[in-house]
């Protein structure tokens, strides 16, 4: 499904099918995530974005393989991720799927110096012969990085280093064990503006180097459209995917209302252009509670495009988009091809 | 929109100031020879990276600095609504006190943090009003009028305690009260920066109304250029502890002058540029102990010669309202012509 944007032929690397999540709070369940369905191509960049409380995140640790679905399956490869079972499967799994944290500042361990933090997983997944090995890789992921010249990292602990500093560790820490797949939560969201460029376009040339995929979650759809470009972006509102395609199809021509309210929302970096920007009124601002999801299409309530009788009554599956072909899951739209605004 | 208002009078001048910090390894210099001036009814957007001076330069404004910093040259002079004159500086400490939320109040970053999680709003409204002798039955009438004004629900509002809002609530109930004494300036630093878009956007709509409304300038801080660009009449840009551009927003924006403007603009993407090709500036911000020689940017500026390791640039007009502190302004103009073109 997902129409892959590149040339994606063959099986997909990551696949999450029919994926369900809860939580428990206060004994209620809280259900985080609601059929989702997601597959991750070898080379690919998927954005996930989306206002708190989305599921982004709980969707990104899933593909991580860090926390488990509560129906649903996981797939590495095509295969199961339970069907890993020896010890070296599941180690390879591991390694496989690697995610960089939002906050360089917590996912450090400040009592190590980057060359421990560094040495562990190379130790840990056996991925150097000796002592001189160990070393040399180290300083190569160090260069990688661009955090050169490495003697003068290797030995400094985390406080010495400057945030986008830190990321750039945190990065070197997640292609130890050469993944296929780093999904990145909010990883460049704590870095200043002007250095925030430098650390994607080290992503990017990481990914081409070494054929990764990236899983990229971002609250900041400009950065989103930045990055993921060549990539897909999908847009995810209280725990469901309302729309999912090639970037330039859904950051150009969104079709779900909640993706136009989104981008019209957002203030551009150009007077001109945020000043004459049109603003999509909702018909509520309230973002509904997780504990009382609106029954039918989830965004009814809130969306000027709202049917009685339909949006409410019938969740919307994810369909292609008339004209522009991204994913999109809006019951008016798939009936009639058009919206009328709510009377 | 208002455009750039230079006819309308000053309100508060801020001449020459500089704040350090005592660190174990001696002085830092946050903020340098800052001057601008804020006009009736403008709203300035300071924008830079983190640590360049601009949270720091507001503290100073309102005297709330920490304990280890002191203003160290300048004044701030500040003009009543009955056009007599006073400077900040001078200021005693029951004059501050009666100064803050009535001539000049501040809206917080992180709304969670700037309500206290035991009173309810009501509560401190009116020790707001109590501490500037405003009577209990006008403060709850104008907190209530306030509030509708920002889309809340006035009653439900008053009567909660700031666990039972939402984010985007709180940060309406502090630019609510931060009006509660009908201040002529409001400083706010990074108001929209952990909220959500639409959240942001209803922040936005609000703060641009109640602006048309009351007219009341403002001091904005960001490091969102796109909030900036939405919001400010002028943009000044800082670097390092100084004031190093400024300008109306359209001028900053489209004919910057300054080499870390310019970084900053090419490194802001956009979602209307469809695929875009993006810069970072090189380095990282200088020392404040002991800041370079000449302009402080030279080290990471592609413009770089001779004389911007010597002799750091004056902050020179360009243009009428536009002054920008680099030696290779031309250059930097050129370059964004060429991007925009």
């Amino acid at each position: 499904m997902n129409a892959p944007s590149a040339a994606q032929t063959a099986a997909p690397l990551v696949s999450l099918r029919g994926i369900y999540r809860s939580f428990e709070k206060d004994r209620r369940e809280i259900p985080v995530l609601q059929d989702i369905n997601l597959d991750v191509y070898s080379d690919e960049i998927i954005c996930l974005v989306g206002e708190s409380g989305c599921g982004k995140t709980t969707t990104g640790k899933i593909a991580a393989g860090l926390l488990s679905p509560s129906r649903g399956e996981l797939r590495f490869e095509g295969r199961l991720a339970s069907e890993y079972r020896t010890r070296s499967e599941r180690m390879a799994l591991r390694r496989s799927l690697q995610i960089v944290h939002q906050d360089p500042f917590a996912s450090l361990n400040p009592t190590h110096t980057i060359g421990q933090i560094l040495s562990f997983p190379l130790r840990r997944h056996r991925m150097v012969e000796n002592r001189a090995g160990l070393r040399r890789r180290v300083w190569e992921l160090l260069t990688l990085v661009d955090l050169t010249p490495p003697g003068d990292i290797v030995n400094k602990y985390p406080h010495q280093l400057s945030g986008g500093q830190r990321q750039r560790v945190s990065i070197a820490r997640a292609l130890t064990v050469n993944p296929r797949l780093i999904v990145a939560d909010e990883a460049v969201s704590m870095v200043d503006v002007s250095i925030r460029i430098g650390l994607l376009k080290m992503l990017h040339e990481l990914r081409q180097r070494f054929h990764l995929s990236i899983v990229f979650i971002t609250h900041d759809l400009a950065l989103a459209k930045y990055f993921a470009w060549e990539g897909r972006i999908a847009v995810m509102y209280l725990g469901r995917i309302v729309e999912i395609g090639p970037t330039p199809a859904v950051i150009g021509h969104p079709a779900h209302p909640y993706t136009k309210a989104l981008l019209a929302a957002v203030p551009e970096a150009d007077p001109d252009i945020t000043r004459r920007k049109k603003q999509m009124p909702l018909r509520s601002e309230d973002i509904p509670s997780l504990t009382a999801i609106p029954a039918g299409c989830s965004f009814h309530p809130r969306c000027p495009f709202f049917q009685p009788g339909v949006c409410d009554h019938t969740v919307p599956a994810l369909l292609p988009a008339p004209q522009t072909g991204q994913l999109v899951a809006c019951t008016p739209l798939a009936q009639s091809g058009t919206l009328k605004p709510y009377a | 929109m208002t455009l750039n208002t230079p006819q309308k009078p000053v309100v508060l001048s801020i001449q020459d100031l500089s704040i350090s910090y005592l660190a174990e390894r001696g002085r830092v210099r946050a903020v340098t020879k800052a001057s601008f001036d804020l006009h009736q009814g403008e709203t300035v957007a300071l924008i830079g990276e983190s640590g360049c001076g601009k949270s720091t330069l507001v503290l100073g404004l309102m005297r709330q600095l920490p304990k280890n910093a002191s203003i160290d040259s300048g004044s701030l002079l500040y003009t009543r609504r009955d056009g007599s004159r006073l400077n900040i500086r001078d200021l005693s400490k029951a004059g501050m006190r009666r100064f803050l939320w009535s001539e000049c109040s501040m809206v917080f970053q992180g709304a969670l943090n700037a309500l206290n999680p035991v009173i309810r709003i009501s509560g401190m409204i009116y020790d707001t009003a109590e501490a500037h002798g405003l009577g209990r039955r006008e403060a709850k009438e104008r907190a209530l009028n306030l509030f509708s004004k920002v889309r809340l629900d006035p009653n439900r509002v008053f009567n909660a305690y700031p666990h039972e809002l939402s984010g985007g609530m709180r940060q309406r109930v502090l630019l609510a009260m931060s009006l509660l004494l009908q201040p002529q300036v409001v400083i706010m630093d990074e108001p929209t920066t952990a909220v959500d878009i639409l959240t942001q956007r209803s922040i936005i709509e609000v703060l641009k109304r109640l602006r048309d409304e009351f007219h009341f300038s403002i001091i904005f801080i960001s490091h969102d250029l796109a909030v900036a660009a939405e919001i400010a009449d002028t943009i000044a840009t800082m670097y390092a502890g100084e004031i190093v551009e400024k300008g109306p927003v359209d001028e900053v924006f489209y004919r910057p002058r300054h080499a870390y403007t310019l970084g900053l603009l090419e490194a802001a993407p956009r979602l209307s540029a469809g695929a875009e090709t993006l810069e970072s500036i090189p380095g990282s911000p200088p020392d404040l102990i002991e800041p370079p020689a000449g302009c402080k940017f030279h080290a990471r500026c592609r413009f770089m010669t001779d004389p911007c390791t010597i002799t750091a640039p004056p902050l020179e007009y360009t243009d009428e309202n536009h002054t920008a502190a680099c030696y290779h302004r031309d250059q930097v103009l050129a370059t964004r012509r060429k991007v925009l073109s």
